[in-house]
């Protein structure tokens, strides 16, 4: 089976990582995946405000996902709405799972993301930005975060799901991954699937989530060590 | 011996496995599970003996006791001080952590600290409810007048500092500089003239920049010979303005 774009069916898009691209935070990242660019900025671990929200024992991870205006062929109104405060607290629960919190009670760690350019798979790039902007502002995890997404077309899985194949896919399965300690941290699942196919479709995470972790370990060791 | 998964110095991100063995220990900024030892912050291995750690390349400051930290004064209370230590939490100077006696309900504290001093204090005590208290007893301590602030990656003042001293020591003697570094990152530097604390500026950062390089103090000694500013008992160039306390 021959993609729209060309690609494999196991085959991520174009992937492109680079990490220290704000310099007023504390660490950020640009990712690229295929068309869709997320930009994430990681600030703090800083004193959290409003205060009442301060947790006496832990840090709480506070993310907010926002898409440019300009990032898809029909503007987006700026600002929050339902869906990028469904992808916001995803992402932060995503994310938190891996931040050892206990280390900074009370305080509290901002992500940034912003989606530049969306061509489907925003999530799963946020989250990716996010994890390696995490790294860079030196935050301490148990692993880092990998994401990616897997749909089923004409019968077969499809990773990394680009622009149209997304309304063609019978599914969309993104799942956040740890490639270490062999743990998911987040998985949605939107269509009609079968137990099998989820356990293929769990395969084929486990083995892009490795090919990702290699280019976000490469893009901070560029940032760090030249 | 052989069952390390990575050597000295090798580049980590949060997550990698460092050891798979009961045989290892880890340090700092490594934690364990099961029986592999992972590596906790994005840095560099360090290994010791038994001992595995992490060096970090990045990070906020984290306040420690016996800590020499600069801060600025963000707030004056009625028996003490608020100073902004670039942790996640606040520092708080009270009036019994200050030399000598002085009656709050005489004095207009703002005197003595006011808002926007930078001050030079040791961190006297964190709390487990994270509440981090400083003194100025100690013999270093006090209020800056004059100079420059130069805020660095906290994650790299032990490369500034050297070992035992060295690097800072070197900065001092050669250019005539004085310069105090808090350990949460924060850099007091005054020299004769303005040329003479824009180039120690420069070589700050460029300590910063290059902190995995070994051999790096020869290599900052090449760059503070080659440096072109007014030595200490030199007259500054002509035109040049600056301010003398």
């Amino acid at each position: 089976m021959k993609r729209i774009d060309g690609r494999k069916a196991d085959e991520l898009r174009e992937l492109e990582i680079e990490a220290g691209v704000l310099r007023n935070a504390t660490g950020s990242a640009r990712v690229r995946m295929g068309r869709t660019i997320a930009v994430a900025g990681v600030y703090g671990p800083r004193e959290m405000f409003p205060r009442r929200l301060q947790k006496n024992e832990k840090a709480t991870v506070q993310v907010r996902y926002t898409m440019a205006p300009f990032s898809t062929d029909e503007r987006v109104r700026p600002g929050r709405s339902r869906r990028s405060q469904e992808i916001s607290m995803v992402a932060a629960n995503a994310l938190e799972a891996a931040v050892f919190t206990e280390d900074f009670p009370k305080a509290s760690i901002d992500v940034f993301v912003d989606i530049i350019q969306a061509d489907a798979g925003t999530r799963t790039a946020a989250i990716n930005a996010a994890a390696v902007a995490l790294a860079d502002a030196g935050v301490p995890m148990r692993d880092m975060i990998c994401s990616v997404a897997i749909g089923k077309i004409d019968g077969t899985y499809v990773v990394d799901l680009a622009g149209k194949e997304e309304d063609a896919s019978v599914c969309d399965f993104p799942v956040s991954y740890m490639p270490n300690l062999k743990k998911v941290t987040h998985m949605q699942m939107d269509g009609n699937i079968t137990k099998k196919d989820m356990e293929e479709m769990m395969k084929l995470v486990v083995k892009t989530c490795e090919k990702i972790h290699k280019a976000q370990k490469e893009a901070l060791e560029k940032r760090w060590l030249k | 011996m052989s069952d390390l998964l990575k050597k000295d110095r090798d580049f980590v991100v949060p997550g990698e496995k460092l050891v798979e063995s009961m045989e290892y220990l880890p340090g700092r900024n490594c934690f364990r599970d099961g029986d592999i030892v992972f590596a906790k912050k994005m840095g560099l291995v360090n290994i010791s003996g038994r001992v595995l750690s992490v060096i970090p390349l990045n990070g906020i400051y984290m306040p420690a006791r016996d800590d020499m930290i600069i801060g600025e004064v963000t707030d004056v209370q009625s028996n003490g001080w608020v100073v902004d230590v670039g942790a996640p939490y606040q520092a708080y100077l009270p009036l019994s952590g200050i030399r000598g006696y002085l009656d709050s309900a005489k004095t207009d504290l703002s005197k003595v600290y006011g808002v926007g001093d930078m001050i030079y204090g040791k961190i006297k005590m964190v709390s487990s409810t994270q509440s981090v208290h400083i003194s100025m007893f100690d013999r270093m301590c006090r209020k800056f007048s004059g100079g420059r602030i130069l805020k660095v990656n906290p994650a790299k003042v032990p490369r500034i500092i050297g070992k035992s001293g060295s690097m800072i020591d070197m900065i001092k003697r050669k250019t005539g500089c004085r310069v105090v570094v808090g350990q949460n990152g924060v850099v007091w530097l005054e020299g004769d003239c303005p040329k003479t604390e824009e180039f120690v500026m420069d070589v700050i950062k460029q300590i910063q920049d290059n902190s995995h390089v070994e051999g790096l103090t020869n290599k900052i000694e090449k760059v503070l010979d080659s440096g072109n500013f007014p030595a200490r008992d030199r007259v500054p160039d002509e035109g040049v303005e600056y301010e003398k306390d």
